[in-house]
């Protein structure tokens, strides 16, 4: 694997590959300490991000490599108008991997396509792709759930804009067995071509509004958060706002295993007195999240086990 | 109305009524020196109503382009006012620099030097999408 822009950019056995190398990690952290000693990640963020750039971070200094890069467009010379392009050719007289988070959509693959020498990953490009948080999610249900196959998965919030939601989506969809249930208001449903994706799948998937309605028949909740901004009329926003936010009383319904999840930061669709709860797994996720991206560095810069 | 009957040149046929204006500007017939004729809502027993476009001129055609906007166009070749060849045209895999990404987050809404690329990826619904960001455009819109 040269790039990881999209989820399918990696096979399915790829995938596999990368959730049971960090599960290995996961069982014995200490026997990977100095996997890529000497080998350097550049992190390119042009946009905030506290998970996923920590964790890249965190990552590769467990795996005993270092880090350098930005932070936020400011600190680079993007602020100077330097394109992406130019950018790795740049950065890639420095590092090994880069991870690039940017607001614009496609900016990971511009980097992609003008790189000789480093990996790029995307670290998320606007409200596109992510698929290092689909491998997060992945690695997160595997080990909660047991399973990637035979699962009811509701997603919950913006699924328009839901970059992690369209990733997690797609890399389902090579699984058997799943079941999407997509709870949103009518504004900010699945884009189009995810709605394609599953169709052209086969894979059995319905839309609804409330989240009340479906929350017996799920194995997996996976909640986004839903902007006050992002609706286009002040009635639906009042109408529909508390159905999306978590509680202990809609967890009453919820079946006994089931898990919930979210990509985080949360504001408010998660009530806190929620995070007592058991079933309650977005934190696990975040820490899920440090163990897979050392299993992909690992992967992507073909470090021996 | 009438039209002199070409004696060299290329018909381009069977556009969508409405349509020969946005193929004028595709093809950038603007440019050439010889005559051009549109001509609108001409009758058609296929459809009903189509647009044509006569050029007195041979000149090289952008068929890809002309695949992309409608592959029902037909291009018919004249000589000696007569049809010698009628080209029939198919959806290209991708086509560079035809049309622009309208998505206001994509990529290429910052970074000009990069050429709009947009792939092929439903036949049927002769759907491309952005190679950068998957915007839809669909020609048949």
């Amino acid at each position: 694997m040269k790039h990881l822009i999209e989820p399918t950019d990696m096979t399915p056995q790829e995938v596999d590959e990368v959730l049971n190398l960090a599960d290995r990690i996961i069982a014995n952290p200490k026997a990977y300490a100095h996997k890529c000693e000497g080998k350097k990640l550049a992190t390119l963020f042009y946009e905030p991000s506290t998970r996923t750039r920590l964790s890249f971070e965190a990552a590769m200094l467990e795996l005993g490599g270092s880090v350098l890069g930005f932070s936020s467009a400011n600190s680079s010379s993007a602020a100077k108008g330097e394109s992406v392009a130019d950018t790795i050719r740049t950065v890639e007289c420095y590092a090994d991997i880069a991870a690039m988070r940017h607001p614009k959509e496609g900016a990971a693959k511009v980097a992609a396509m003008n790189a000789t020498t480093i990996k790029v990953i995307n670290a998320g490009d606007g409200g596109h792709l992510h698929p290092t948080q689909t491998l997060t999610d992945l690695l997160t249900i595997r080990s909660l759930k047991g399973r990637l196959d035979d699962l009811t998965i509701g997603m919950c919030g913006d699924l328009m804009f839901g970059r992690t939601v369209h990733s997690l989506i797609r890399a389902l969809l090579r699984y058997p067995k799943i079941r999407f249930v997509l709870i949103s208001p009518k504004e900010l449903r699945v884009p189009d071509y995810i709605r394609e994706a599953m169709n052209n799948q086969g894979v059995e998937f319905q839309e609804v509004e409330r989240l009340d309605d479906v929350m017996d028949q799920l194995d997996v909740l996976y909640m986004t958060r839903v902007q006050r901004e992002r609706f286009f009329n002040e009635e639906d926003y009042i109408r529909l706002r508390d159905s999306y936010i978590l509680d202990t009383e809609k967890m009453e319904n919820a079946k006994s295993d089931m898990i919930v999840m979210h990509p985080l930061p949360r504001v408010n669709e998660i009530s806190v007195e929620v995070d007592k709860d058991p079933r309650a797994s977005y934190f696990k996720q975040a820490l899920y999240g440090k163990y897979v991206r050392m299993a992909l560095i690992m992967k992507m810069l073909g470090v021996e086990e | 109305m009438n039209i002199d009957s070409l004696q060299r040149g290329l018909v381009i046929d069977h556009i969508q009524a409405g349509k020969s204006m946005e193929i004028y500007k595709f093809l950038e017939l603007d440019k050439l020196d010889c005559s051009v004729a549109i001509i609108k809502n001409a009758r058609s027993q296929k459809s009903g109503k189509k647009d044509i476009i006569k050029i007195e001129d041979r000149i090289d055609l952008d068929l890809d382009v002309l695949g992309f906007i409608d592959p029902n166009i037909t291009v018919n070749v004249i000589e000696g006012g007569k049809i010698v060849e009628k080209k029939a045209l198919k959806m290209p895999k991708e086509v560079v620099n035809v049309v622009r990404c309208k998505n206001p987050r994509c990529i290429t809404s910052i970074e000009q030097e990069l050429p709009h690329v947009f792939k092929l990826v439903d036949d049927g619904r002769s759907t491309y999408r952005c190679i950068y960001c998957e915007q839809e455009y669909n020609s048949k819109k």
